[in-house]
């Protein structure tokens, strides 16, 4: 009698054992470098969309472009690769592909008939020998000025179109005791700062030609050397405390009223937003100058794995991004314009309007250098403009003399 | 009184190799570890300067353009300008610091346990957190400058950090705060170990107290100081993070150093050959700031060894 109490517990445990396993959530690490306010909220929608849909987001957040680059490439390179890693779009992920450690994207691609639906520029910068290589969740215009009413109205000043315009506000707004220009003096804001000038002041066929085949040419033509001028000039409206600091502390003086303009790529919005401002209303936005409009954007690699499990998240994740809904949730927060020409910006803040407007039109896409050159030529460029912008006896001879010896060295 | 005739050299018995085998046995890994990783490890490198690697090393041979690329650079021969000036005033200020903190501590004051951990406590403390500290107190903006003003001096300034001319004396200062603190504890160590017969016969001659350092404890704790120094130079040719904490290369390129360089050049420029380049430049001039006192201490033939 002993026995059958037994068996029953057997067979009941038995029963336990091969019931189905609970399903473990697809863990997906990312590597990305949206650390700031504004930033961490646009990049949790992705999470979000990913955890709701079973998977798991282990977030590895690294601050500064450079330094979440440095870290992701070490990981590739050294055999233990994140799920997915954030790039801006264009040529930093050259290596990466040439050397066999990104996988392809191209099953998603055509599920989800991403050539018809991204812009051509995107799409150039996102496929390699036929392939798509990158994610593209974003396109950031990087040569916006940002301008609080209150300060422009307090001085009397309007506001600015043109770049000469921005330097004859600045005395005005000096006047006031604000800061005129808001400025992070790291080199890549140095750059950024440049290539608006270059782009607002010497338009778009001096900026794409800089940046180009025949840079030589291009860089020993006296327009490059007023672009130049003109960007020393900007050193006069800034703070002496601008060397070194951040982007986000930048926008930060013109929220709480200190300065009067930044210029800043739109992730800039993301902040304002944080503070519960309005574009339009408590703060305008302008592109300066011709009116050439220069993309970047933020894109997403895959590692190649090994397991089948994080290919099946790095699936997921793919299909999840570049949903519609998810990517206007995901810009709105971010400030900048959905990647798929088909996303409704219906609901999105003026500057985005006008950004859309402005992509729509070929004419005024001006990609980013990071498409344009190699991450060694940017990096060279950065030393000699941001060496530029904090010597005050550098004459604009001797900057565009250098420059010119940097493109001839790096590319 | 005669000197019995020295018997004439042989090499030693089998017996001593035998008895030496266990003492070479247990070196070997460590000789491997040398031999493989660190010297391989830096003919890799240098290997790899003469190629034009990219982001992955790739094994061609291109001669010396990297090297003329990188005399070429402003960034490079800035960096270099720039460690040969932190690293004079930075050795010579940790020593003397480090020197008067351990002789004060040695004066037996009270609370001796309490002040020796004070000035021991910045050398726990990271560079990348040194740095960061630093850069909030010397930013005209926020610290130091805005106190003082606040105080009541509306004229003070002391924008050191973001002027070109000085912010290499910034990261000096940063850099001393943190390591003096060790060179106390190890001078510290040699001044405990002077005999206490010694001072009460400086006392009967009259010499005054200053004199007996420097002419007397000095020289007799001089190898403590070498060990100190070196262990400073290694600072010096490693100095990147308190850099990139506290002037991520300062205003412009005015606070750039050579292990920035090649950090930059080797991970986000993807320029393996040319940060390569600026690793061998390095390497050459540490050897050769070195291999004169490392002759003179172990390879002279009748080195007067320590």
């Amino acid at each position: 009698m002993r026995v059958f109490p037994r068996l029953i517990g057997l067979a009941v445990g038995a029963a336990l054992i091969s019931a189905p396993a609970y399903a473990d959530p697809l863990k997906a690490e990312v590597i990305h470098w949206w650390t700031s306010g504004g930033e961490s909220a646009a990049v949790k929608v992705f999470a979000d969309a990913y955890n709701g849909a079973g998977g798991q987001w282990v977030d590895s957040a690294i601050a500064g472009g450079e330094q979440a680059r440095t870290a992701g490439i070490n990981r590739i390179v050294g055999g233990n690769p994140p799920t997915m890693m954030q790039f801006n779009t264009g040529k930093q992920l050259d290596e990466l592909v040439n050397n066999g450690l990104l996988a392809d994207l191209d099953a998603e691609a055509t599920a989800g008939n991403w050539k018809s639906v991204l812009p051509k520029a995107i799409v150039d910068a996102s496929v390699r020998n036929g392939h798509f290589y990158a994610l593209p969740v974003n396109i950031h215009g990087q040569n916006w000025l940002f301008y609080s009413t209150k300060a422009f109205a307090d001085a009397g000043v309007a506001a600015p179109k043109t770049w000469s315009d921005i330097l004859a506000a600045g005395p005005k707004l000096k006047a006031k005791g604000l800061i005129p220009l808001a400025h992070g003096g790291q080199s890549w804001q140095d750059h950024i700062l440049f290539d608006a000038v270059l782009a607002g002041e010497g338009g778009s066929a001096l900026y794409m030609s800089v940046y180009g085949k025949d840079a030589q040419t291009a860089i020993a033509d006296p327009k490059f050397k007023h672009v130049a001028e003109m960007f020393k000039q900007l050193r006069d409206l800034m703070d002496p405390g601008m060397p070194g600091r951040n982007w986000n502390d930048a926008t930060a003086m013109v929220i709480t009223g200190k300065a009067g303009m930044q210029v800043m790529g739109d992730w800039a919005k993301g902040e304002f937003l944080g503070a519960n401002q309005t574009a339009g209303k408590d703060y305008g936005c302008v592109v300066p100058g011709a009116g050439g409009y220069v993309m970047g954007g933020d894109v997403f690699v895959f590692p190649k794995l090994k397991d089948a499990d994080g290919q099946k998240a790095q699936a997921k994740l793919a299909n999840l991004m570049f949903d519609p809904k998810v990517q206007i949730a995901f810009n709105i927060k971010k400030g900048s314009i959905p990647v798929r020409t088909d996303a409704d910006g219906a609901g999105m803040d003026v500057c985005a309007q006008q950004g859309i407007a402005a992509v729509k039109d070929a004419s005024k896409q001006l990609p980013s250098t990071s498409y344009l050159i190699s991450p060694d030529e940017n990096g060279a460029l950065n030393d000699v403009i941001t060496e530029y912008l904090n010597t005050p006896g550098e004459t604009a001879d001797a900057f565009v003399a250098k420059f010119a010896a940097a493109v001839k060295s790096a590319g | 009184m005669t000197d019995a005739p020295k018997p004439p050299r042989a090499r030693p018995p089998l017996s001593r190799w035998r008895s030496k085998a266990p003492a070479i046995l247990a070196l070997i890994p460590a000789a491997c570890v040398v031999l493989f990783i660190y010297i391989g490890a830096m003919v890799w490198t240098v290997r790899l300067s003469f190629s034009s690697s990219k982001m992955l090393p790739v094994l061609d041979n291109v001669g010396f353009n990297q090297y003329r690329r990188l005399f070429a650079t402003e960034r490079f021969n800035l960096s270099v300008e720039h460690i040969a000036l932190f690293g004079c005033l930075f050795i010579a200020g940790s020593l003397v610091i480090g020197f008067l903190l351990a002789v004060f501590i040695d004066q037996r004051v009270r609370g001796e346990g309490v002040f020796r951990t004070i000035f021991l406590y910045p050398y726990a403390m990271s560079f990348i957190v040194t740095g960061l500290a630093w850069q909030w107190f010397l930013n005209p903006e926020l610290g130091l400058q805005k106190a003082v003003r606040e105080a009541g001096f509306p004229d003070f300034t002391f924008d050191w950090i973001v002027d070109q001319n000085r912010v290499m004396y910034t990261l000096v200062i940063a850099a001393i705060w943190q390591a003096s603190g060790l060179v106390m504890a190890i001078l510290l160590a040699g001044l405990r170990g002077v005999d206490a017969e010694l001072w009460k016969a400086t006392r009967i001659d009259a010499i005054p107290t200053w004199r007996v350092y420097v002419s007397i404890i000095l020289p007799m704790i001089a190898p403590m100081l070498v060990t100190a120094a070196v262990l400073l130079a290694v600072a010096v040719a490693k100095l990147y993070d308190l850099v990139v904490a506290m002037t991520k290369g300062g205003p412009g390129l005015s606070s750039e150093v050579p292990a920035k360089f090649i950090m930059d050049n080797f991970f986000e420029r993807s320029n393996v050959g040319l940060g390569s380049a600026a690793a061998t430049v390095l390497l050459v001039t540490v050897i050769a700031i070195f291999s004169p006192w490392i002759y003179s201490q172990h390879l002279r033939p009748q080195g007067a060894r320590r």
